[in-house]
């Protein structure tokens, strides 16, 4: 019999969420993983944050270096942190101990497996697909993976810079771009005129919002810097095999714009894949148009032992991230016996009230940026799918052909089933069926997903730990 | 009184390859055919199955049905019209040692006993010739040449749309519950409501054993998911399907150049939520057969798994052919992970005992009463 790695609690992302939750929990003497993808700490958010060469704190601003701090604490908690390790799958029935989880993941192409009693899903947000006629040129990238190459690698891009969409990130980032000395052409708001008269009513919430003097000091310096066109609709990046323009009609004309670089963002979703591939119950968010794992106030999922904490459970920021992973962290504590019900409730009161502080403003925020109807559900020859290039235009035929469903659609047009395994088309895919059938994107429902979450090599499966059990586990060939 | 579309002549339970399969040949005896499907047609097995087209490896009793049914693969466009992604470039068993290739070599001599020749020797040497990917350590192993592929899921949906274009009529998200025996016909309560016919053809896969059991004829049924994996594309380095013989293994390169990885090795399955968990420790294993036939293959980029659900029985051949206990039931079930290649032959057979009360196919082995004292499965 082989011998397995094992843990009290395993912690999936070492972002906010992941870092407060694994500092809490190995605190209270929960024998503590932390697993994560990246080479340091950090998440998205608080990406390369112990190794960015930016190291004038000016640039990338006090909200990003706030990540600092969780980064100590986490270290001297005695949680077992481990980076570069991409989880894979997770299993419960064939579990060699059902009642807890065997989670597989890979370190430098090596495959492994651990054993875990309870499971705390760290694993946040992503960006939204945004497909419009010409996002798969190269010169196109989302404002978050600009954001990644500024923090990780302090690159600066040269040429004719623009941004388009909306949300608060698409800000941010061009005001840390600004900050580190780039020039950007436009930007490019696709928020629509009424939206603000719609967010009015929430503005009160906003205007206790930790993030207002903050956000409006960003905005005055991005307004100070860039070019803004507002109320931008049709847009569309143009190029032959190359960026070379951005295209767009804004105040009743139609404008172009020369471009090097297209910085495209509509908000961010949570990342699902995992969650889904577990089999946890999903609920769809009227407001932010996605699907987020059902939770409690604990981030307890319908899957007993697994827990949601963070953007991942349903979109809410960082600050916000930090907190429900410290609540997530002490049920566990509590669910495993380290702490009884008096001390864990009291343990919660302080990140209750922080949580409660960093969610206000939020509806303010959710509507006057939800993403517009032309992003959610494109038409004709704009590609949804980027790894099999399916287009919209095919997706609303096959439903008029009958096919009603995501997985059906994948079985026709192979749409979700590339090496991005429906992260950039699976929101969208389900948006035009429900747009082609008059039906609400709840009920068409979502792909089914399933393991491995993440591509990875047949040599480094097969060098997985091997047992009697998986030796004999086959229907055998007649001879 | 249930009004005419909730009738027909025959009703089939189970939209998969089969129950499609068999609307489609009521429908071309001019028999009126209903599909009630509980999800969507070619949910389960038989739309994500590996899709082999195989004659090779069967078991005796298979082989009439088997070799019937690929010449009707080899003009699937007529009686479907589409060629649901057919390719026929041969399927392989291959022998990794010694103990393979004589236990092989012992298959060859009882198919000859039987008067089969659909699988032939093929020595190392043409082997590696034929596959020159082949890790060099293969010792040979039976080829069928006339075997292939195909798309399952194509496959399923274009005998359904066959069907349907002939007059048979498909009801998709319909559950079929209590079934009764009434005066000449058949009730069924469903979600849709009750549903009469005087034949009902019980093509249920997985879940087939809750109809027989309502027709008194409970079988030792086991819900199996036989777990695939799929890689990215890569060059073209394969023709014929690959098949293990000491250790499992189904091996192909598909046109678009992905590679399907499968064999059997199971998932836990919930049939009632629908659901399977793959088991990756046993998918290592097929992987290690994989790298060690293909050493390229260590690279290859796993890219997805997936199992689907079927119906597994204790001696691994189907249940084909009448009820034993009622007039007007059939059953069509229990293909325990090969029946894809059979689809196009047994829709014809159970049509043919529908219409004409015999089939001209040797269905003996496949009657539902052979389990009649055997103890309960352990999925029950």
């Amino acid at each position: 019999m082989i011998s397995m790695e094992q843990c009290d609690l395993l912690v999936v992302g070492a972002g906010p969420a992941g870092m407060a939750a694994a500092t809490v929990a190995a605190t209270l003497g929960v024998d503590t993983v932390l697993l994560d993808e990246q080479p340091g700490p950090g998440g998205q958010i608080y990406r390369s944050v112990t190794t960015t060469p930016v190291t004038n704190k000016r640039i990338l601003g006090e909200d990003y270096w706030h990540g600092a701090t969780l980064v100590e604490p986490l270290r001297q908690s005695g949680a077992r942190y481990e980076p570069g390790a991409t989880v894979w799958a997770v299993s419960q029935k064939t579990a060699a101990d059902p009642s807890g989880f065997e989670v597989a993941y890979s370190v430098g192409g090596e495959a492994r497996i651990l054993q875990a009693r309870q499971l705390l899903l760290a694993t946040g947000a992503q960006e939204r697909p945004v497909p419009v006629p010409g996002w798969t040129l190269p010169g196109v990238i989302t404002a978050g993976a600009g954001q990644i190459l500024l923090k990780s690698s302090g690159l600066v891009p040269s040429g004719r810079m623009v941004l388009a969409g909306c949300g608060p990130l698409l800000y941010l980032v061009a005001w840390q771009y600004l900050n580190a000395g780039a020039r950007i052409d436009a930007l490019l708001e696709t928020t629509p005129s009424g939206r603000l008269a719609q967010a009015m009513p929430h503005a009160w919430g906003f205007l206790r919002s930790p993030y207002l003097a903050k956000g409006l000091r960003l905005m005055r310096a991005v307004k100070a810097g860039v070019r803004i066109a507002r109320g931008v609709t049709a847009l569309e990046a143009r190029g032959d095999g190359q960026l070379d323009s951005v295209r767009y009609e804004a105040g009743g004309a139609s404008h172009t714009l020369a471009a090097d670089l297209l910085m495209l963002h509509q908000g961010v979703v949570p990342n699902v894949n995992l969650s889904r591939a577990m089999g946890m119950e999903h609920v769809w968010n009227e407001r932010l148009d996605c699907w987020e794992p059902a939770v409690d106030a604990w981030g307890a999922s319908s899957v007993p032992g697994a827990g949601i904490a963070g953007d991942g459970a349903g979109i809410a920021g960082a600050l916000a991230a930090e907190h429900r992973g410290r609540l997530a962290a002490l049920q566990v504590a509590h669910s495993l016996g380290r702490i009884d019900t008096a001390r864990r409730d009291r343990g919660a009161a302080g990140p209750r009230q922080a949580l409660a502080r960093a969610v206000r403003g939020r509806e303010f925020f959710d509507i006057l940026y939800r993403a517009p109807k032309e992003f959610l559900r494109p038409a004709g020859d704009t590609i949804v799918c980027r790894c099999e290039e399916v287009t919209a235009g095919q997706v609303r035929e096959t439903v008029k052909l009958g096919c009603t469903g995501p997985n059906q659609m994948k079985s026709f047009l192979r749409c979700g089933m590339g090496p991005c395994q429906g992260r950039f088309c699976g929101l969208t895919v389900s948006e035009i069926i429900a747009d082609e059938l008059g039906k609400h994107p709840r009920e068409v429902g979502y792909y089914r997903l399933r393991f491995p979450t993440k591509p990875l090599t047949l040599g480094e499966l097969a060098s997985l730990p091997q047992t009697d059990e998986s030796i004999g586990a086959v229907v055998r060939l007649k001879k | 009184m249930a009004g005419s579309v909730h009738s027909a002549e025959a009703i089939i339970i189970g939209g998969g390859l089969h129950g499609s399969s068999a609307a489609l040949h009521l429908a071309r005896a001019g028999i009126s055919a209903l599909v009630l499907e509980k999800n969507y047609v070619g949910r389960h097995a038989s739309g994500v199955n590996a899709g082999g087209v195989r004659t090779l490896a069967r078991h005796l009793a298979e082989i009439p049905l088997a070799l019937a049914s690929r010449d009707l693969w080899l003009r699937i466009g007529e009686l479907v019209d589409d060629d649901c992604g057919f390719e026929q470039h041969g399927q392989v068993l291959v022998a990794e040692n010694d103990a393979d290739a004589s236990n092989l070599r012992e298959r060859l001599d009882l198919l000859a006993s039987h008067g089969y020749v659909h699988e032939q020797w093929i020595g190392r040497d043409d082997l590696l010739a034929l596959v020159p990917a082949f890790s060099p350590a293969v010792r040979g192993g039976v080829i069928a040449r006339e075997d292939g592929a195909a798309d399952p899921y194509r496959t399923t949906l274009a005998f359904r749309r066959k069907a349907a274009s002939l007059g048979a009529r498909f009801r998709e998200g319909v559950r079929v519950g209590a079934i009764r025996r009434e005066p000449g016909q058949w009730r069924l309560d469903t979600s849709a409501g009750v549903f009469n016919a005087p034949v009902i053809i019980n093509c249920a896969g997985a879940w087939a054993d809750r109809v027989a059991a309502q027709l008194g004829e409970p079988v030792p049924l086991q819900a199996i998911g036989p777990m695939m994996l799929v890689t990215l594309n890569m060059d073209h380095f394969l023709d014929p399907v690959v098949i293990g013989s000491g250790r499992p293994l189904s091996f192909k390169q598909r046109a678009n150049g992905t590679v399907l990885i499968g064999g059997g090795r199971r998932a836990w399955v919930d049939r009632d939520a629908e659901w399977t968990e793959l088991d990756f420790r046993a998918l290592a294993e097929g992987a290690r057969v994989a790298c060690d036939l293909f050493p390229h293959m260590r690279g290859a980029i796993v890219n997805r798994g997936w199992a689907g659900i079927e119906a597994r029985m204790p001696d691994d051949i189907p249940v084909v052919g009448p009820s034993v206990r009622h007039e007007g039931a059939f059953h069509a079930f229990g293909f325990s992970a090969h029946g894809f290649e059979l689809g196009p032959i047994v829709g014809k057979i159970i049509a043919d005992l529908v219409a004409t009360g015999r089939s001209d196919m040797p269905v003996d082995a496949f009657r539902i009463d052979r389990f009649a004292g055997a103890p309960d499965s352990p999925d029950r």
